[in-house]
């Protein structure tokens, strides 16, 4: 009975082509990356691109779906301490692997692959970017051919790391497994071609260029992926790729439209397509420098010694809490993001149990309470020249940022609120190969700070807070000693702040550590360590009729483009 | 000749050899940071190890030798293997020179893009020169006529109105408004049938219009002059007496010789069909060399700039040469020894 | 002999009836007078246009962005709401500048190698060499990687406009003088061998005097042709690298930079882009006209033709 019923609804089905969309009968699907993908293997590339793009072919145990859920992939289950997949102590974490799936050429997929995925990243000599993944890992062992067990060297409240996300995906031992160490970089066929378990296989690459995708005809669902093509096209800026879906309906999905709110109103009005936005934890914000960036201090600019190197008038929680006071937070989202960002006064805005409230009135810009702020803490403009000083020190600030249109904006549009609140800032802009990059012999670089203030945008990864709040604690501070390697760029050094972490990190209860990420992120706003500008979206568009998208910014946007169909 | 040959390319031997210890140099001493565009999530720990699995921070005379052991020994070996399918040096052959943005053999990347450069490109460049040398011609003889002011008029405009601005508005009328082309210039499409010969065609029309609208432009004011100097040679006047027909002393005559500088020139012109497209193929979105090196260029590819920018050194002291053979070949007058 | 003491003095007369013969065969070149007329009105409007249109490029009126050209915004305004003709006045003086300083420098290191190697057999197989080196750099891809790489390092030294005014300058210049070397060179071989040269050295004239009083003067029509010619390529060139995003900051107008900067609001305020691509087309176009006029001019066949 069960089996008739079954096969009247597959015929019904195939007639009218509704619900039980076969393999393959969707066609082409064409996504634009305008950073061309330039690699399929994530481990050897950090570019979001290259992440994206491989995500369709290769898989993690579990992905994080667009609300920040862990859902099992390539594992039966999520393991936590309830199931007893997480141990009591902390000191372990047991992946049961599904054992219905096989790789694109046929073969088995077992634990054996995940044991040499983490070997092949765990290699210094690989330069593995993911590397961080696999941070306190002593070992990843094969209980049997669909059981993994990793074992680490200290209690891991959030063990979902190694193998979550598509930051971190399962390779095929017998495919990389020449590739191992410094041979990783010489293994062009199979960083091209990786096999996967995914929907589906590369037909063809072209590095920064074009990948074409087919079906994978071993998918572990018979009637998915909807598409027989994946294209994922390279090349040209975002405006254009925008164009591509909003008004020439040439591609299906452009990725990281970051674009000027006019444009995305006219791009809208041609109605083919819409922006799909997704909010992870990016937020643009100006840092504070703690410490004396005087150039006339020579080697010891921007150097903490111990305190002993305070800012000349940064250090004064006023002109801190007044330079905030000055920024029109909503209207530095209608004109650099539009619908593409929004406003926030936290620098961990999401996810929601861990984001506060208790800083939201920095969203009323206050110029005359500003005004009154400096003036009451001895800040005056006593000569005039529209610069308030206070014993013979003037409110000029540096205030730099990377080469960007809308940062260039910002700046342009924060200074003028600045100088009517009577601070003078000066402008710079770097290159942002150069001010993101770590190289210790120029001057440039974020990590150095060699200013007084500045901008850029940062988020944590994955989605434990926990590493991302530990970048402000002491022992981070960016220095010359660690070749300006720490994270803490602020040079903010703070007891209080020092000793919640330390809590954190031995709490194990997600709802307590929720609230002491909570205090972490109110003392860094409270003391004005940063100022947090916008809260950043992650913007992609579609055509109207691709259907099945669920965009997230917590994993790859296409961690479920085997599910995505096209609406006829 | 020939000897004349062989010694212009011993010459550029050690040219070249300079050449590419300069852009090595100018390359290595700057302060561009291959992790640098490495998402800000990544710990510098990491960062660090991804810089020595590079080979980031060898010394600089190292690095230049590895490199040219590499391009010089290594690539010329491996790109016959890969021609050939014999293996001269064993199952794992020789380190290629990697990219570092995407790990994989340099000249994969450019073979990958030569196809789309050479079509869209050079094509324009043929189209430039079929236009370019009528025009000429035309504008010479009938010196100051209205055809030579207008025709004057159009190549200055041609050469001076750059190819950003008229490719941009190119877009925006043909594409945008009108909707007649597309945008964006598809490298897998294969032309296998009609449909999709039409499709070649439409990707094609703007940027090669463009490029050859002003290869075209600067062609034709060479033609135009070359012309302009052989009509007023004694030969011509002396085969007019001879009572030649017009047609025969212009075009066989005339035209003949007057492409002698020209045809060197088309031919100077040759390796910048490689270099002088970045713009153009940036604007209308073609994934060609252009675009390669740009990319490079930006995510400081150290490997893929210098060798790419090497092999248009190459190129330019290659047809350099080419050019002055094909100036002796054509021209009797002219022997070299 | 004594057609020989008389030469010097005729040459001052002969080089003035020749420049005004020049001048009258450059007049008649109907496109050359155009094109000059109109170079000098860029010329005056970019260098004096400020003093009297005093608004600043750089002050943004968020109230007013994205305006269409008005009364009270000649040629309209741009996303942050500064006004575009304060930009593209103000751009056209770095643009210009740009085109003239990077032509003086080519034109010089040109002449200057010219000159001496023509002038001097024993350095002219060594510098031969170097020019055919230089020739043989890449040019376009060079100018882009050194900026690329470079810039921030000129900035931290010279500040930043001044820093990336003096790279792009010097890159432009110092790629670019090979032509007129040549020229010069050439020139200078066939002067050498003239008889009033020839005269002048049998005469116990120094070098150096009859370097700067006879050849100089001579070799003078191709430099200038080669000026026009140069200065053309670096407004393009400028303009192409900024088009790059690789040349002067965000905060630095230029011709290209808001052409730039415009080209995404391309069906907003489509006159963004129109206008500094329009700029740059005329000052190229009236420059290249004009080194045509001169071209003709200084060319004995046409000259005894028109």
């Amino acid at each position: 009975m069960k089996i008739k019923l079954l096969l009247a609804a597959f015929v019904l089905g195939t007639l009218f082509n509704f619900g039980f969309a076969q393999r393959g009968s969707d066609g082409t699907v064409t996504l634009l990356y305008w950073q061309a993908v330039s690699i399929l293997n994530p481990y050897l590339s950090g570019g979001t691109k290259d992440i994206y793009g491989s995500s369709v072919v290769i898989e993690p145990l579990a992905n994080y779906d667009e609300n920040g859920v862990l859902t099992p992939k390539l594992a039966a289950e999520i393991p936590t301490l309830e199931n007893g997949g997480v141990s009591e102590d902390l000191m372990s974490i047991t992946w049961k692997l599904r054992d219905d799936i096989v790789w694109s050429d046929g073969t088995p997929f077992t634990s054996a692959d995940v044991v040499f995925t983490g070997q092949y990243c765990m290699n210094d000599e690989a330069g593995c970017v993911g590397r961080n993944f696999f941070d306190d890992i002593s070992s990843i062992e094969a209980l049997d051919d669909h059981t993994v067990k990793i074992s680490f060297s200290v209690p891991k409240p959030f063990p979902y790391a190694a193998f979550v996300s598509a930051q971190s995906p399962v390779l095929q031992k017998a495919q990389f497994e020449n590739c191992l160490g410094l041979a990783a970089q010489e293994c062009t066929e199979q960083n091209f071609g990786p096999i996967g378990t995914g929907p589906f296989v590369v037909a063809d690459f072209r590095a920064n260029d074009v990948v074409t995708y087919e079906a994978n005809p071993n998918y572990r669902e018979a009637d998915k992926p909807a598409f027989q093509t994946v294209i994922i096209k390279g090349g040209g800026d975002a405006v254009s790729a925008a164009r591509a879906v909003f008004q020439t309906g040439e591609a299906d999905w452009a990725w990281n439209l970051q674009i000027s709110p006019e444009i995305q109103a006219e791009l809208e009005s041609a109605g083919l397509g819409q922006f799909e936005v997704s909010y992870g934890t990016s937020v643009e914000r100006i840092l504070v420098n703690f410490t004396n960036p005087d150039p006339a201090l020579g080697d010891d600019r921007s150097e903490y010694m111990d305190g002993n190197n305070p800012h000349p008038f940064l250090s004064d929680i006023n002109v801190r809490k007044a330079l905030s006071m000055a920024i029109d937070r909503e209207a530095l989202v209608e004109i650099g993001y539009g619908q593409l960002g929004t406003t926030t006064c936290n620098v961990l805005p999401a996810p929601p149990i861990y984001s506060s409230t208790a800083n939201d009135d920095c969203l009323v810009q206050d110029i005359e309470g500003a005004k009154s702020l400096l003036e009451e803490s001895g800040w005056v403009d006593s000569n005039g020249d529209g610069i308030r000083e206070k014993d013979g020190m003037e409110l000029r600030v540096l205030y730099q940022t990377s080469t960007n249109a809308v940062r260039q904006d910002f700046q342009a549009i924060i200074k003028e609120w600045w100088r009517e609140i009577g601070v003078e800032a000066e402008l710079r802009n770097i290159d942002a190969g150069t001010f993101f990059g770590n190289d210790p012999g120029s001057p440039d670089t974020y990590g150095k700070f060699y200013a007084d203030l500045e901008m850029y945008t940062s988020s944590m990864s994955g989605l434990d807070p926990e590493p991302y709040m530990n970048n402000w604690t002491c022992a981070e501070i960016s220095a010359r000693a660690n070749q300006w390697l720490g994270s803490n760029n602020n040079r903010y050094c703070n007891a209080d702040y020092d000793a919640l972490a330390d809590q954190l990190a031995q709490t194990a209860v997600l709802e307590d550590r929720a609230a002491i990420i909570q205090q972490m992120n109110d003392i860094l706003m409270q003391d004005y360590v940063m100022l947090p500008l916008v809260y950043r979206g992650d913007a992609s568009a579609r055509l109207n009729n691709l259907m099945g998208t669920r965009k997230g910014s917590w994993d790859s946007e296409l961690w479920n483009i085997a599910d995505w169909y096209r609406e006829e | 000749m020939f000897q004349y040959l062989i010694r212009r390319v011993l010459i550029a031997i050690p040219t070249l050899v300079v050449i590419s210890f300069i852009i090595f140099a100018v390359l290595d001493l700057a302060p561009g940071d291959p992790t640098g565009n490495l998402p800000l999530t990544i710990p510098p720990e990491v960062r660090e190890l991804v810089r020595k699995s590079l080979g980031v921070d060898d010394p600089f005379v190292i690095k230049y030798l590895k490199w040219a052991r590499q391009f010089f020994i290594y690539e010329p070996i491996s790109i016959i293997e890969d021609a050939t399918q014999i293996k001269l040096t064993g199952e794992a052959g020789f380190p290629r020179i990697l990219s570092w943005q995407t790990r994989s053999p340099v000249s994969d990347l450019l073979w990958q893009r030569l196809p789309q450069t050479l079509w869209v490109v050079g094509l324009s460049y043929v189209f430039g020169i079929l236009i370019a040398i009528p025009v000429g011609v035309v504008s010479a003889y009938r010196q100051y006529s209205i055809f030579d002011q207008i025709g004057t008029f159009i190549s200055m405009l041609g050469f001076s109105v750059p190819t950003f601005f008229t490719g941009l508005l190119a877009i925006l009328l043909f594409s945008v408004q009108l909707k007649w082309l597309p945008s964006i210039y598809d490298t897998t499409l294969v032309v296998k049938d009609w449909p999709s010969f039409v499709l070649q065609v439409k990707q094609m029309i703007m940027p090669v219009t463009v490029l050859a609208f002003f290869n075209a432009a600067q062609l034709s004011r060479f033609m135009r002059s070359s012309m302009l100097d052989n009509l007023s040679q004694d030969y011509v006047r002396t085969a007019r007496s001879k009572g030649l027909v017009e047609r025969i002393v212009v075009l066989g005559h005339v035209l003949r010789n007057s492409l002698i500088p020209v045809v060197t020139i088309i031919a100077l012109g040759i390796p910048s069909i490689f270099t002088g497209a970045i713009i153009t193929e940036q604007i209308f979105r073609v994934n060609g060399i252009g675009d390669l090196l740009i990319r490079g260029i930006y995510n400081s590819d150290i490997p893929l700039v210098q060798t790419i920018t090497f092999i248009f050194a190459i190129l330019i002291v290659l047809f350099n040469i080419v050019a002055d053979a094909a100036y002796g070949f054509l021209d009797p007058r002219i022997r070299y020894n | 002999m004594s057609v020989v003491i008389a030469k010097p003095k005729k040459t001052s007369t002969d080089y003035r009836s020749q420049w005004l013969d020049t001048w009258k065969q450059f007049v008649k070149h109907k496109g050359a007078v155009v094109g000059m007329v109109m170079f000098f009105l860029i010329i005056l409007l970019v260098v004096f246009g400020p003093m009297f249109y005093t608004i600043s490029p750089a002050e943004t009126n968020l109230r007013a962005r994205n305006q269409l050209p008005s009364l009270e915004y000649p040629f309209g305004t741009d996303n942050l709401g500064r006004d575009l003709l304060a930009a593209n006045l103000h751009g056209g003086r770095i643009s210009l500048a740009v085109g003239v300083v990077a032509m003086l420098i080519s034109l010089l290191v040109g002449t200057v190698v010219g000159l001496v190697s023509g002038f001097n057999s024993r350095l002219d197989g060594i510098l031969m060499r170097i020019t055919d080196l230089f020739f043989a750099l890449p040019r376009l891809p060079l100018l882009l990687v050194i900026i690329m790489l470079y810039r921030d390092k000129l900035r931290a030294v010279f500040g930043p406009e001044a820093g990336i005014f003096l790279l792009i300058v010097l890159i432009i210049g110092l790629t670019s003088w090979m032509q007129t070397a040549r020229v010069v060179r050439g020139d200078v071989l066939a002067i050498k061998e003239r008889e009033f040269v020839t005269a002048a050295s049998a005469l116990g004239s120094q070098n150096n005097r009859i370097l700067w009083l006879h050849i100089l003067p001579n070799v003078l029509s191709p430099i200038l042709v080669s000026a026009t010619l140069g200065m053309a390529t670096a407004i393009i060139t400028e303009s192409a690298l900024s088009f790059l995003g690789l040349g002067f900051p965000s905060d630095v107008p230029t011709w290209g930079r808001i052409l730039f900067e415009g080209k995404d609001y391309l069906t907003i305020t489509p006159m963004r882009v129109v206008w500094p691509g329009l700029f740059i087309s005329l000052v190229v176009l009236s420059v290249n006209f004009m080194g045509d006029g001169l071209r003709d001019a200084l060319d004995p066949r046409l000259r005894s033709k028109g």
